[in-house]
């Protein structure tokens, strides 16, 4: 077993697990934030990306022990719970980014980090290129690419990042 | 995956001495060929020892005429890296094409070339650049370090500690993307250096990352495209699969080496 500390959505964790435990499982059965999920366990489909440190990372693909001393952000740690939504959530929501949801977590932290990185004027070639990681079944992409180009302009009149 | 007892080591010492000590331990950096291997247990190594915790070992600087790369600096640092932007900017751009923005924040140049997987895109790099693999016990050209399919001359207790690329007058590097996996389904690193011109081919030896030295040749006589003109590549000896034929490879590797020179000069 191995103990770790790490902030998760700015609580401080302390746990002691298996080594072999993956981010993604350790945040889904330990934490129960079920909002990051496994949609291939074999790095492809981004459904599993969350923040560490502040860059967007596959938590299929890192061992919760390699998260110890460090900062992990998960879709739950974009809003308050029953605080209006992260902008990007939101825009999703608007611009109707989503059908049945299952990519949808990976798809807004992949964006958020997106527009931590390139800033809020962002081209649809650069978007799309950049979800390169991130696979959805349903929408075809055109209502991700309409959603986080909007998401990153409101994220420039927002308080939260 | 299989257990394992995870190890953290604070100096490149510390962790040669485990992979010493320990039978079978493996290093992990990025993790990000490792942990799919070991989740489909076609790895399973009972001890891993991670580099990421060793200080100092991520760093990029110039010394001298060379480019020296930390060898856990991520995909995403020697990407968006000011410094290898100046000095070799290929190199900056061929880390922006690996995997995905995810990806490229975790995997790192050490890991990618110890393991030499023949559509990875940093062997072509080092081949055609002439660098230089430094480890804890020696240093490497790449004509020593590559040995074939993921196989390279590292010793069970060596860890790649940097790699340092001698600047080269011009280069580029093109790479035709398999659609599915984003790795090189071919991939030409060309390379004008101070005494010669190489080109460097990943994604379709059967034996990996080679050299095309009738092309190289040609380009150093007259560093030029068109000095490619005609010129082709046999088929013996190249990958044919699912993702494409010997014989298309063949054909897209003299259709990447002259885009690759039309490149490398229009950046000069
Ligand atoms: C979805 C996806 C897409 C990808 N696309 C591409 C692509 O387009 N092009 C490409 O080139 N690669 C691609 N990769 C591979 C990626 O670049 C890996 O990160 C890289 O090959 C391995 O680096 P790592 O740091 O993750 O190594 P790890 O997985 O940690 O280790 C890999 C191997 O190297 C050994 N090792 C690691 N560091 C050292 C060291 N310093 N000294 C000695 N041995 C060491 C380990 O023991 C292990 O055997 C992709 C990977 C994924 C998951
Ligand atoms: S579950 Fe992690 S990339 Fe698909
Ligand atoms: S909305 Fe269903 S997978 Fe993307």
């Amino acid at each position: 077993m191995a103990k770790i500390s790490l902030i998760v959505n700015g609580n401080p964790v302390n746990a002691n697990i298996d080594p072999r435990t993956l981010l993604v499982q350790f945040l889904r059965e330990n934490l129960r934030l079920t909002g990051t999920h496994v949609g291939c366990d074999t790095s492809q489909c981004g459904a599993c990306v969350v923040h560490v440190d502040g860059k967007a990372v596959k938590a299929c693909t890192m061992l919760a022990v390699m998260a110890d001393g460090h900062e992990v952000r998960t879709i739950e740690g974009l809003a308050a719970d029953g605080a209006p939504l992260h902008p990007m959530q939101e825009a999703f929501r608007e611009h109707h980014g989503l059908q049945c949801g299952f990519c949808t977590p990976g798809m807004i932290m992949t964006a958020v980090d997106l527009v931590h990185r390139k800033g809020n004027d962002l081209s649809d070639h650069t978007i799309r290129e950049e979800l390169e990681g991130n696979l959805c079944r349903c929408t075809g992409y055109q209502n991700i690419v309409l959603s986080i180009a909007a998401g990153a302009r409101a994220m420039a009149k927002s308080d939260l990042a | 995956m299989y257990e394992f007892k995870y190890h953290r080591p604070a100096t490149v010492r510390q962790a040669a001495n485990l992979l010493l000590k320990n039978e079978d331990a493996k290093v992990i950096a990025g993790g990000h060929t490792l942990l799919p291997v070991m989740k489909q247990r076609l790895a399973s190594p009972p001890h891993l020892v991670d580099l990421s915790h060793i200080e100092g070992l991520d760093g990029i600087e110039m010394k001298g005429r060379s480019l020296v790369i930390g060898a856990t600096a991520t995909h995403n640092t020697v990407a968006t890296s000011a410094i290898v932007g100046e000095a070799i900017p290929a190199l900056a751009e061929l880390a922006g094409l690996i995997g995905d923005p995810a990806v490229r924040h975790k995997g790192t140049i050490g890991g990618s070339l110890a393991n030499n997987d023949p559509t990875a895109d940093y062997p072509a790099a080092c081949l055609a650049l002439g660098a230089t693999i430094v480890t804890n016990k020696r240093r490497l050209k790449p004509e020593e370090f590559f040995q074939g399919l993921f196989t390279t001359s590292l010793e069970s207790d060596e860890i790649i500690t940097r790699v340092m690329f001698p600047v080269p007058k011009k280069a580029a590097y093109i790479k035709f993307r398999n659609q599915a996996s984003r790795y090189a389904l071919v991939g030409v690193f060309v390379a004008k250096r101070p005494s010669d011109v190489r080109v460097a081919v990943t994604g379709a030896g059967s034996e990996g990352v080679f050299r095309v030295t009738s092309f190289e040749e040609a380009l150093k006589k007259r560093f030029s495209h068109k000095a490619l003109d005609g010129m082709t590549v046999p088929a013996d000896g190249l990958n044919g699969d699912l993702h494409g034929s010997a014989e298309y490879r063949a054909h897209l590797i003299a259709v990447l080496a002259r885009r690759a020179v039309e490149a490398a000069t229009a950046k000069a």
